[in-house]
């Protein structure tokens, strides 16, 4: 042994000398290499150029302590679905080095000026255009599916043509809930505040409003603090700077909701990731530990606090049978079965997974004209089963997982809230 | 309240999947929590009962018979060998036409990837056909990106055995020019769907050119086999094709991690348990296990930062060794980080292991005491809880791969360990 290689000489190094301070060193030295995670990542199995999570994880760690060595643009071909983070037996920070990675790449070898940097920060930014959207929701919704509109956006942005934009709700969810005057049921000893993300305040209002009537008809108060975009399209366009401004400020109003007794549910299995996973491993902001340690999805919380089954005991409900795909950041929670097995419980209605395949979409992901494809290819596995399914009516708890269901099948898609809605609530 | 079942089995490997299968046959209501992933993606797809002697004899002939000899304290012991039987006939019921081997008690002989000859007892179907003991002209293909697997070399080590057949090797280039380093499930997931490929300046289906590109050298064989590449969820499709156009019979050599063998079989096996109806939670550990009396009355799931109660009448450890991560090390010494059961082993370290490599390493054995009902026992031979019951690699007191026992054990230990707990509920 020479002597440069005496244990007596280790330096910690900052690997990423710019980020603020996250070593990943230590993560990278527990990769034994078994493959696992490669076995399981969607995109190295139809896409012959991806190398792979091994590869993007632990290995570009290493790789990186020298000073000569660029971030590989592979990168920006992983789709962030966290399947490799979900299967290391060996608890490597697979999705904190990706993340990382992700936003070292986009801050020093991506030109600003690019199209792929301007059209990832307009897709990473949903709820702007979301926003302005929801001001004249149809024209919106008939403009941004417009062929002459489309053909500029594939062109000019890479954003494929194939793609039908969401419809956007001609009420958000946030004026619904202004409009009845906010939380109908008091309760300080049942309290939760309602983290309902981007998606389904603009695009599916009836999520939320179905998590509402479910919460209330349990005896919850529900608050619903001001709030910005989870951050989960950022982190997965290496818009790290942007994601942090939205954190601090759904930190802050949490963290003031945690202190007035609630609990934090999402319906949104990318969002509740974000706060809880996310969040304390790329940022560091005061309450931060506080959100993600308070942080439930909708329907585990129930699942851990009410007695669902004798709820559900002899519930009867009108409602077509139902193709289940777990999104994979359920499965990265550990919440992949839930819905299945809520359903169970419920009579007259049927549910049928449909595999562990990833939907291949992956938020913005599939949004890409240089993507498209190979989202379309590892979705086909997913529009097999789902056809082959008795439902005709698909199920996910994550809407851009819903949007591929419905694009490659035209099924209509459901929130399990809604089915434990249709369960459980009396209609007015 | 807590997430409520009869039996909670933790951890999903072999063990623990054999475990939740042998309770929910006694008609509990069974849930199944693993972390992550088993070692079943990295193990061969072999289901090895006893290839060798715990004092290095071998190979062994017939496991059963040398199963009953085995000392006290090894795991098949404390089973017995009516639950090595059930567990073994448990596997062959979950897995059906995928797996062959049920039609002797003896040990059929399996080439490996390195040409070398391993007894196991059941293997799967895709690799039935290259099996060393059955006679044919055997042609080995190796892809060159492949280097895990050279054909050449297996077929010299496999002659060298002293087969009484004629073995070749050849590499070639894998169809497509794929990059140097494809993931095993790429060229699986491109032979399921037979996807076109750019060969010599035009496209064909993958599985044609596969086989163009094989012709040449396929003559007078009668087997010609693969690394365990040849697809996932169409597997069987893929051989019959191949063999079709070779006209000879296909097999596949089962390969290191990441093993495809493997990935099936974890398929199929999860399959089961939804068929029969075992509840299955993946992606948290259980961290933490509230006590009264010295029964166990819940334990506690990490779900990303938040605890999370479970709660059942009996609990079954079946959380793997030290790669699974079910025994665990550190300076002071090993210890099972779930429950803290004990694993004896000796104070100093530099006891834990040999000199050598090969020799006979005590840390090989670590893991946790049993008594015939399968329950950790302390330091005093007391069970550590009534209502706990061990099984898989998480047991100590065998070597699984010097025995080539692993995947025998887990079963055998495993639906023991869930019948007694089924039945205790
Ligand atoms: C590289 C390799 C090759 C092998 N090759 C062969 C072979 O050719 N033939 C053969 O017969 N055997 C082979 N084996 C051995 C065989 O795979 C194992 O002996 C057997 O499968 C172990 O099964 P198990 O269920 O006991 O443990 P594991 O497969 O290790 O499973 C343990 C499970 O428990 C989970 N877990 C751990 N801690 C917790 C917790 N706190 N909470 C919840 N879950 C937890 C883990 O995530 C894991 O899923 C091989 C093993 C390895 C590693
Ligand atoms: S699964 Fe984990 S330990 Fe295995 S190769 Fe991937 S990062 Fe390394
Ligand atoms: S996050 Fe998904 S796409 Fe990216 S490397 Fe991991 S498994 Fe592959």
């Amino acid at each position: 042994m020479s002597d440069s290689q005496q244990p007596s000489d280790f330096e910690p190094v900052d690997v990423f000398a710019e980020t603020d301070g996250m070593d990943l060193r230590p993560g990278s030295d527990d990769c034994y290499k078994c493959s696992t995670c490669d076995t399981n990542c969607p995109v190295a199995e139809v896409d012959d150029d991806f190398p792979g999570p091994k590869f993007q994880g632990p290995e570009q760690w290493r790789l990186k302590r020298k000073d000569d060595y660029d971030i590989d643009d592979s990168i920006t071909d992983c789709s962030n679905c966290l399947r490799c983070d979900t299967s290391c037996p060996s608890e490597v920070p697979l999705s904190q080095m990706h993340n990382t990675a992700r936003s070292q790449y986009v801050d020093n070898q991506m030109s600003k000026l690019s199209v792929e940097y301007i059209r990832n920060r307009i897709l990473s930014n949903y709820r702007t255009s979301a926003y302005l959207a929801s001001l004249f929701p149809r024209t919106a919704t008939f403009v941004m599916n417009f062929g002459p509109v489309r053909w500029v956006m594939e062109k000019g942005l890479g954003i494929p043509s194939e793609r039908d934009f969401p419809e956007f709700a001609t009420t958000t969810f946030r004026q619904w809930w202004k409009q009845r005057g906010g939380a109908q049921v008091q309760n300080p000893d049942k309290r939760v505040a309602y983290f309902h993300g981007c998606y389904s305040n603009y695009n599916t209002p009836e999520v939320a409003k179905a998590l509402v009537h479910v919460y209330e008809e349990l005896g919850y108060e529900i608050m619903v603090p001001e709030q910005k975009c989870s951050g989960t399209p950022m982190f997965a366009n290496g818009m790290l700077s942007d994601a942090r401004r939205h954190a601090e400020t759904n930190v802050e109003s949490l963290t003031a909701a945690i202190e007035d007794g609630a609990d934090i549910i999402a319906s949104c299995t990318s969002c509740s990731l974000a706060l809880r996973q996310e969040y304390p491993e790329l940022f560091d902001i005061d309450g931060i530990e506080d959100v993600s340690n308070h942080t439930y999805d909708a329907l585990e919380y129930l699942r851990i606090y009410e007695d669902l089954e004798a709820e559900l005991e002899g519930a009867k409900v009108d409602f077509p049978d139902l193709a289940y795909h777990a999104p994979c950041h359920s499965r990265n929670q550990g919440l992949d079965g839930q819905a299945l097995e809520l359903i169970e419980n419920i009579d007259g209605v049927m549910a049928e997974d449909v595999g562990d395949s990833c939907s291949g979409i992956s938020g913005t992901y599939g949004w890409k004209t240089e993507h498209y494809e190979v989202s379309m290819e590892i979705g086909e596995e997913m529009f097999e089963h789902m056809e082959h399914a008795e439902g005709d009516v698909g199920m996910t708890e994550c809407p851009t997982c819903a949007m591929q269901m419905e694009h490659g099948t035209g099924y209509e898609i459901k929130h399990p809230l809604e089915v434990l809605e249709a369960a459980l609530v009396s209609e007015e | 309240m807590a997430i409520e079942d009869d039996v909670l089995v933790i951890g999903g490997g072999l063990a623990g999947i054999a475990a939740a299968v042998g309770a929910h046959e006694q008609g509990a209501r069974v849930r199944l929590v693993s972390h992550k992933q088993s070692t079943m993606r990295q193990a061969s797809g072999l289901i090895d009962l006893l290839g060798y002697t715990p004092d290095g004899d071998g190979p062994v002939v017939d496991p059963f018979e040398a199963i009953a000899e085995l000392p006290e304290g090894h795991p098949y012991e404390r089973a017995g060998l009516d639950a090595v039987r059930a567990g073994i006939d448990m596997f062959d019921d979950a897995t059906g036409e995928m797996y062959a081997g049920s039609h002797t008690d003896k040990n059929a002989l399996v080439p490996t990837h390195g040409g070398a000859i391993k007894p196991t007892a059941r293997y799967p179907d895709s690799a039935a056909p290259g099996i060393a003991s059955a006679n044919g002209d055997t042609l080995f293909v190796g892809f060159d990106s492949m280097i895990e697997f050279d054909a050449p070399v297996a077929a010299d080590h496999l002659a060298a055995t002293g087969v009484p057949y004629e073995t070749d090797g050849v590499t070639i280039e894998f169809p497509g020019n794929l990059r140097d380093d494809a993931k095993v499930t790429r060229f699986a997931h491109l032979l399921d769907r037979d996807d076109e490929v750019a060969v010599d300046g035009t496209t064909m289906p993958v599985r044609t050119a596969l086989a163009e590109r094989v012709k040449e050298h396929a003559d007078g064989h009668e087997r010609i086999g693969f690394p365990a590449v040849l697809g996932d969820d169409h597997a069987t499709e893929v051989r019959a094709e191949l063999a079709d156009r070779l006209g000879a019979s296909v097999f596949e050599v089962p390969m290191g991690p990441p093993s495809l063998p493997g990935l099936r079989l974890e398929d199929r096996l999860y399959e089961y348990l939804h068929e029969i109806g075992v509840r299955v939670s993946t992606g948290n550990p259980i961290v933490d296990v509230e006590q009264v009396n010295g029964e166990i009355d819940r334990v506690v799931g990490d779900h990303t930062g938040r605890e999370v109660p479970y709660k059942a009448q009996q609990y079954i450890l079946a959380t793997g060794g030290l790669v699974g991560k079910g025994i665990d090390s550190d300076r002071e010494g090993v210890y099972e980080p779930v429950f803290n059961c004990h694993v004896p082993h000796p104070a100093d370290r530099y006891d834990w292991f040999e000199d050598g490599a090969f020799d006979d390493h005590e840390f090989a054995r670590f893991g946790v005491p049993v008594d015939t009902e399968l329950r950790p026992i302390d330091a005093d031979d007391a069970p550590e809880y009534e209502n706990l019951r061990a099984a898989g690699s998480v047991l100590g007191g065998y070597d699984f791969p010097s025995e080539k026992s692993g995947s025998g054990v887990s079963l055998a230990t495993g639906y023991a360990a869930g019948e007694l707990a089924g039945d205790r509920v």
